[in-house]
């Protein structure tokens, strides 16, 4: 009797097993949750799996769990928006070579109203306005791409912002959940434009500052090394990053939009990039 | 608005509400709930064959420390998932000791992680369970000889509607959980999403009414399966008695 | 085929609590017409019944069954004072007694004991919703599945509404007129006249005496004994 329950529950499990595709042609890919969140590589992967019958899964984390994902030799390709840190990446030998593959911008949203008066200020003015405003800011604080940026922008602001104050709060979360405190708590936020447009639950939120050079993001992709990591899938990644960097794969960026508007702009022939 | 559809096994409509997504059929919502079942319900699986008797064993073997391995049986039910899902991963990642296995990243990790949640439930309701049914039937089953692999088997069926309980507490446990599979499992699109972690993600994307209404669906599957426990329990009563 | 009779006690004393239960009780038991252990509460005659049966083991003395120590209880059976049904149907009951037991042709054995404890009605329902005196007739039943050399009861009617009592009552003389040894505990004189063919008192833990039925209802030798039947003797 007991044996019969038994296999009833195996094989009401079995019943709910996912298919078991051709998982041999497939990369893990870890990226950050911006390129998550924007919906970008909703839109990519299944073009790419299309053309190349390559199973793209994707682990999307913030930049700085991102690479140390890739340095623990679980992931076959990492794909980030933090130069510094991708360049440390590769000191370390742990990548193989760095691609340039697209850029898009952050912007500095915050209320409507604009309590601290930042709008139509340069974003380096900006910070040192909502500081002296004790004005609430939501930063991420998890060695995100965008964190890192946001931190070095407060550098260059000439604000030493380790000693923060009750005004600057860092949750340790995604680009969304910042963005969801931020509305929360009418606060301003730094943001990536694609999660941006792509958030739903905006409050009284809205862009207060954009368009400043100091705003440029830049993505790069690097196939982790085999040498480092011999169960890394070295030539299915690479053929991942040949196509990112292609003609095909620079159109497919570039043709990604949310509400028309598009969100990344392919540089891969960038040579500053 | 709307990033353009994919094939299907690829994100869910990103503004089409919950029911729509039910009433359209939309493939990557049941993908969705297909491997939120599969997962909960093999850790369930996993956990029952672990458990039970383990459990029942616990309850009739006199050894010494065990009012302490109870202590900490009953302490296990608590095992916060984040702990255990960083754990599982250190065990599984590539630089990990079973790296070779290459799990990580895998529905198999996320029943493996949810398994290691749902068996100290389930081993210690069994203890209770089965200690107070030997309380109950130790002179009766004594006087009647009845020993060892029998006496565990007669005291595991006279139980049995408990310990369905003690199964379906270990379910919702799994069914509910994301801490664990978000780490073991990375939330990847198509492969080892479920209903929980697709919460998580349409949460922090913003989309709270989606994330509102798949947590409805959640709820409603899982109100399903304890139904379908009670219809199974009624049926068997009118066989068996 | 061995048997497990005679019963030996020898000089058999539990003690528990610091309480003595049972004194030095030198006793054998052997086939023939009903025991019946009569004695005011407390003296013993539970643990007796569960020492003779295997349940109960001496802190000093020895038992033996058939002339062996320490024989599981496979052909003796006992019937608790309060006995607990399983979480199964009447038929279950049966059905796990039987199969414990390893007796063939399980389902023409359950339609016989249901039918010699008058239950045959009641086949599929749930065990624990009988009545007191059809769950006492349920544990008679379930011991006899066992086909037992010697049964043991311990107090089956106390419980029991007048109408139960008989009906058991006639059950248990069934039983004896098969042959099988009939070993019970009774608080009613009445009863023990109705069934015993010898009679044991017990007071304090100690047996103190022993005689064929009639004998030992009119011509007691003990004081004990005529207290008892003056239903002097309590505790």
């Amino acid at each position: 009797m007991f044996i019969r329950v038994l296999l009833f529950l195996a094989a009401l499990t079995a019943s709910f097993a996912p298919r078991a595709d051709a998982q041999e042609k497939s990369i893990v890919v870890a990226s950050t949750t911006s390129t998550e969140d924007s919906g970008l590589f909703g839109y990519l992967l299944p073009i790419f799996k299309q053309e190349m019958g390559i199973d793209v899964k994707v682990v999307a984390q913030g930049t700085g769990q991102a690479l140390d994902t890739a340095r623990r030799g679980d992931a076959d390709v990492v794909f980030v928006h933090a130069r510094s840190a991708e360049e440390k990446f590769l000191s370390e030998g742990y990548g193989v070579k760095r691609y340039p593959v697209m850029y898009n911008d952050f912007v500095l949203i915050g209320p409507r109203d604009d309590p601290a008066g930042v709008a139509g200020k340069d974003i380096l003015t900006a910070l040192q306005t909502i500081k002296a405003a004790h004005a609430p800011f939501i930063s991420r604080g998890d060695r995100s791409g965008t964190n890192i940026a946001e931190l070095k922008l407060w550098q260059e602001a000439g604000i030493d912002i380790a000693g923060g104050g009750p005004w600057y709060k860092e949750i340790g979360q995604g680009m969304g959940a910042a963005l969801n405190t931020a509305s929360a708590l009418n606060a301003y936020v730094l943001s990536d434009r694609g999660t941006w447009l792509a958030f739903k639950n905006r409050g009284d939120l809205a862009i207060l500052i954009e368009g400043d050079k100091r705003l440029f993001n830049q993505y790069g992709v690097m196939l982790v090394s085999p040498a480092k990591h011999p169960s890394v899938k070295a030539a299915l990644g690479q053929r991942f990053i040949d196509w990112l960097i292609s003609p095909d794969g620079q159109n497919a960026i570039a043709g990604y939009r949310i509400n028309g508007q598009q969100l990344f702009y392919p540089d891969a022939d960038d040579p500053n990039a | 608005m709307g990033a353009q559809r994919g094939e299907p096994g690829r994100s869910m409509q990103s503004d089409a509400s919950a029911l729509h997504l039910i009433l359209t059929g939309d493939p990557a919502l049941f993908a969705i709930v297909r491997l939120s079942l599969f997962v909960s319900l093999s850790a369930v699986t996993a956990a029952a064959l672990i458990g039970v008797p383990f459990g029942a064993m616990i309850a009739l073997t006199p050894f010494r420390g065990r009012e302490v391995a109870i202590v900490l049986l009953n302490a296990m039910m608590g095992l916060p998932p984040v702990v255990v899902g960083l754990a599982v991963y250190l065990l599984l990642s590539r630089s990990g000791p079973l790296g070779a296995l290459g799990l990580l990243f895998t529905p198999p990790a996320m029943i493996i992680a949810q398994t290691i949640l749902v068996t100290p439930i389930i081993a210690a309701l069994t203890r209770q369970t089965i200690e107070d049914l030997w309380a109950e039937y130790s002179d009766e089953l004594t006087a009647m000889n009845v020993g060892g692999l029998d006496r565990v088997a007669t005291l595991i069926w006279d139980g049995r509607f408990s310990l369905v309980v003690a199964l379906l507490a270990g379910f919702g446990r799994a069914a509910a959980e994301v801490g664990a599979i978000i780490i073991v499992g990375g939330n990847i699109d198509g492969f080892t999403r479920t209903m929980t972690t697709a919460i998580a993600l349409e949460t922090s994307k913003g989309d709270l009414s989606l994330a509102i209404g798949l947590g409805i669906v959640l709820i409603a599957i899982v109100i399903a399966v304890n139904a379908l426990a009670w219809v199974a329990r009624r049926a068997g009563e009118k066989i068996a008695g | 085929m061995t048997s497990d009779l005679p019963i030996r006690l020898q000089a058999v004393s539990v003690h528990s609590g610091g309480v003595t239960i049972l004194d030095r009780v030198t006793l054998e038991i052997d086939a023939g017409a009903p025991t019946v252990l009569i004695g005011p509460n407390g003296s013993g005659k539970t643990s007796l019944l569960r020492a003779a049966m295997g349940l109960l083991s001496p802190n000093e003395g020895c038992i033996t069954w058939g002339g062996a120590g320490s024989v599981p209880p496979i052909r003796r059976a006992l019937v608790f004072q309060r006995p607990t049904m399983l979480r199964r149907s009447v038929a279950g009951n049966l059905s796990y007694a039987l199969r414990i037991a390893r007796v063939p042709q399980r389902a023409r054995r359950i339609k016989e004991l249901l039918q010699m404890v008058g239950l045959a009605a009641f086949a599929k329902r749930p065990a624990r919703r009988l009545s007191g005196g059809e769950q006492q007739r349920l544990a008679l039943a379930r011991a006899l599945a066992r086909d037992p050399d010697v049964l043991f009861l311990d107090e089956p009617t106390t419980s029991l509404d007048p109408a139960s009592t008989q009906a058991i009552e006639e059950i248990i003389r069934g039983i004896a007129r098969c042959g099988i040894k009939v070993v019970m505990s009774t608080h009613d004189l009445g009863e023990a006249q109705r069934i015993a063919g010898e009679i044991i008192l017990l007071h304090r833990g100690r047996v103190i005496e022993r005689a064929p039925a009639e004998a030992f209802l009119h011509s007691p030798k003990t004081p004990e004994a005529r207290a008892f039947l003056a239903r002097e003797l309590l505790v």
